[in-house]
Formats: C-alpha cells, structure tokens, sequence
C-alpha cells in the first residue's frame, strides 16, 4: 500500500501541468514566450468557454495564442496586446473581468447585499433594544397581570417584540 | 408605507426570479459582437472560384448585403446552405468568405451544393474573421450602405431567424441613406 501510494506521487509530481502550447508557437525569447504564456492563461477561449486559450486545444485558441505572440513580438505591451484581441472579442475573453460599466454589479453587489443586509439587521437589532427598554404603560401592565392571572384569551394590546 | 415594508424581500426576490428566468433561457455561446454600427475592417482575400476576383473590403457598401462566413469541413453549414440558395433566388445579396478552409475545398463545396454567393473570398489562415470576432461558423453579418456591420448573427440562419430578424433589417437598412 505505502509503495502504491510513492509510485502514485511521483507519477503526480511528474505529470506537470499539460499545456496546449504547442512548441511551433512558442517566441524564440524565453522572456517574451514567458510574457505570452502568463496572458494567454488570462484570455478566455470563446469556443469552449470556460477553458482559456492556453489550455485549449480549438483551432481558434491556436489562432489567438499566434495572435498574441505576434503583438508581443511587435512590442506591444500586455495591455496593448490584451486590447487587440478584446477589440475583437469583448472584455467577455478576460478570464478576469475589468471594472467597467457593465461588470460593476458583478464586482461591487456582493460588497452592496452585505452592506444592505448589515444595516438591516443593524435596524432591527437597535429597534429590538429600544423595545425591550421600554417600561410597559398602565393599560399594558394590567392585561399582563390579567393574562398571568387567568386563562381567558389574551385582548391584544401588548405590543409585539416586548418581552413575553 | 411601513405596513408593506414587509413585502420588499419578497419582491426581491421576484427581482431574481425574473433576471434569473431571462438568463436561464440566453444562450451563453453566443457573445455580442464588437464590431456593430463600426465598419468592417480592411480585407482582401483571395478567390475561392479559380479566375475569380475573391472578396475585399471595397466590395461591401452601396446596398445593405448579408456576410456569410462557412467552410467545406462545417457540418452546420450543411444545413445552411439551402436557406443561403433559397435567399439569393429571392434577390438577396450574399457574399460569402470560406474560413480556415483550402481553397480548392471551398470551391468543391460550392460546385457540389450550389453557389449561394456574389462574391467569395477564401480566409485560410481566419484572421479576416477573427478580425470580425467569428468564433465559428456559419456566422452571417447584415452589412449596411456604409459598409457598417449592423447584426451578427450566429450559428445556421433558419427561416424563423430570416423571417423575424433579418429581413425586417435589411428592409429597415434600404430604407437608410
């Protein structure tokens, strides 16, 4: 067992994470083909949507990593080379979406339903203290001292959320 | 007022539902395109029929045209092609670009099944698409008067899409200056 287990780690440390890159793409300078290869893990692949155009295998993905080696190649920066296929693609091929106009709800309404939610239970806690603050009036004292002292069905003035 | 103030989670909440409901039923493939009410980039491609002149970008404009993006290796396409025929019988413009596909195949396919197209040019390598953000084929552009891209649609055009989307467009887009 304990010798099945090593034999399943070393086969899981060798294994190494696939890549799609095929080695006909790669840039000649390893620093460039280091800087292609980050962004293209970054850039969504708009055939097979959830996978980026590093890890896929589509022909377009092929395309866009070419693409993208091209204008890093040219001298664009990371941005620049980004912009170009976004230009083509929208900002949907942003594995990580930037904040914009439409992603705002998607990056800041977690943050709003928290604050949202915070100042609701803020509300109701500070509504609750005060309550139960409060002495009860003459009225109120005496149909508690008539329901403590009887079985008969409470009228109904006591006012809810006091203490019971 | 504060005597509905309970209702609010409950709305809410049919907020979600419906935006939910809306998103549920999107198809999430297909993206919106860059490129409407932009002109089409600048592009030259080579003929797909031998002697041919191809398709370019001087080509689009002047009356609104639909861009029909197909290759021979597309199975969609397949179930296309009879709508593209049936469309050019009925007078429509069509222009057509074979994407990433060789161009003997490009013009087997037209010999074999019929030429639905004006013109067509052959985008082997696929950057003339990519540079329209095709992310596959059949896709088809509503080109209007100025050479503007107005409509992207994706995916093998049926009558339902000809009858309710496209033409109602391209009636609109003659109608234009």
């Amino acid at each position: 067992m304990k010798r099945l287990l090593l034999m399943a780690a070393a086969f899981a440390a060798l294994a190494g994470p696939a890549a799609a890159v095929n080695p006909d793409e790669q840039l000649r300078d390893p620093r460039l083909e280091a800087r292609a290869h980050e962004l293209s893990r970054t850039l969504r692949c708009v055939v097979c949507q959830n996978q980026s155009i590093d890890d896929s295998d589509a022909a377009l993905a092929h395309d866009l990593r070419v693409i993208l080696r091209e204008r890093i190649a040219a001298g664009d920066t990371d941005r620049q080379a980004v912009d170009y296929i976004v230009a083509r693609y929208g900002s949907f091929v942003e594995l990580k979406p930037p904040v914009q106009g439409d992603t705002l709800i998607l990056w800041f309404g977690p943050l709003a339903l928290t604050l949202l939610g915070g100042a609701g239970i803020a509300l109701h806690l500070r509504r609750r203290a005060r309550l139960a603050a409060e002495p009860f009036t003459a009225d109120e004292e005496a149909e508690l001292a008539h329901l403590l002292n009887s079985d008969a069905p409470k009228t109904g003035t006591l006012k809810s959320g006091g203490p019971a | 007022m504060k005597r509905f103030l309970f209702l609010v989670p409950a709305l809410l909440f049919a907020g979600l539902l419906v935006a939910f409901g809306i998103g549920l039923t999107m198809d999430p493939t297909i993206l919106p395109s860059m490129l409407i009410g932009k002109p089409v980039p600048a592009f030259n491609l080579a003929p797909v029929r031998p002697g041919d002149q191809g398709l370019a970008r001087a080509d689009l404009g002047g009356e609104p045209v639909l861009l029909n993006y197909y290759a021979s290796w597309c199975v969609a396409c397949r179930a296309e092609h009879p709508m593209l025929m049936r469309l050019r019988s009925e007078g429509v413009p069509i222009h057509g670009v074979d994407w990433k596909d060789a161009p003997a195949d490009g013009d087997k396919w037209l010999q074999d099944r019929g030429d639905p197209y004006i013109r067509v040019g052959n985008d082997q390598s696929g950057r003339t698409g990519i540079d329209m953000g095709v992310s596959g084929v059949p896709e088809t552009f509503v080109i209007d008067k100025q050479g503007r891209v107005r409509y992207r649609h994706v995916g093998a055009i049926t009558q339902d899409d000809w009858a309710n989307k496209i033409a109602p467009l391209m009636q609109r887009l003659k109608a234009e200056s």
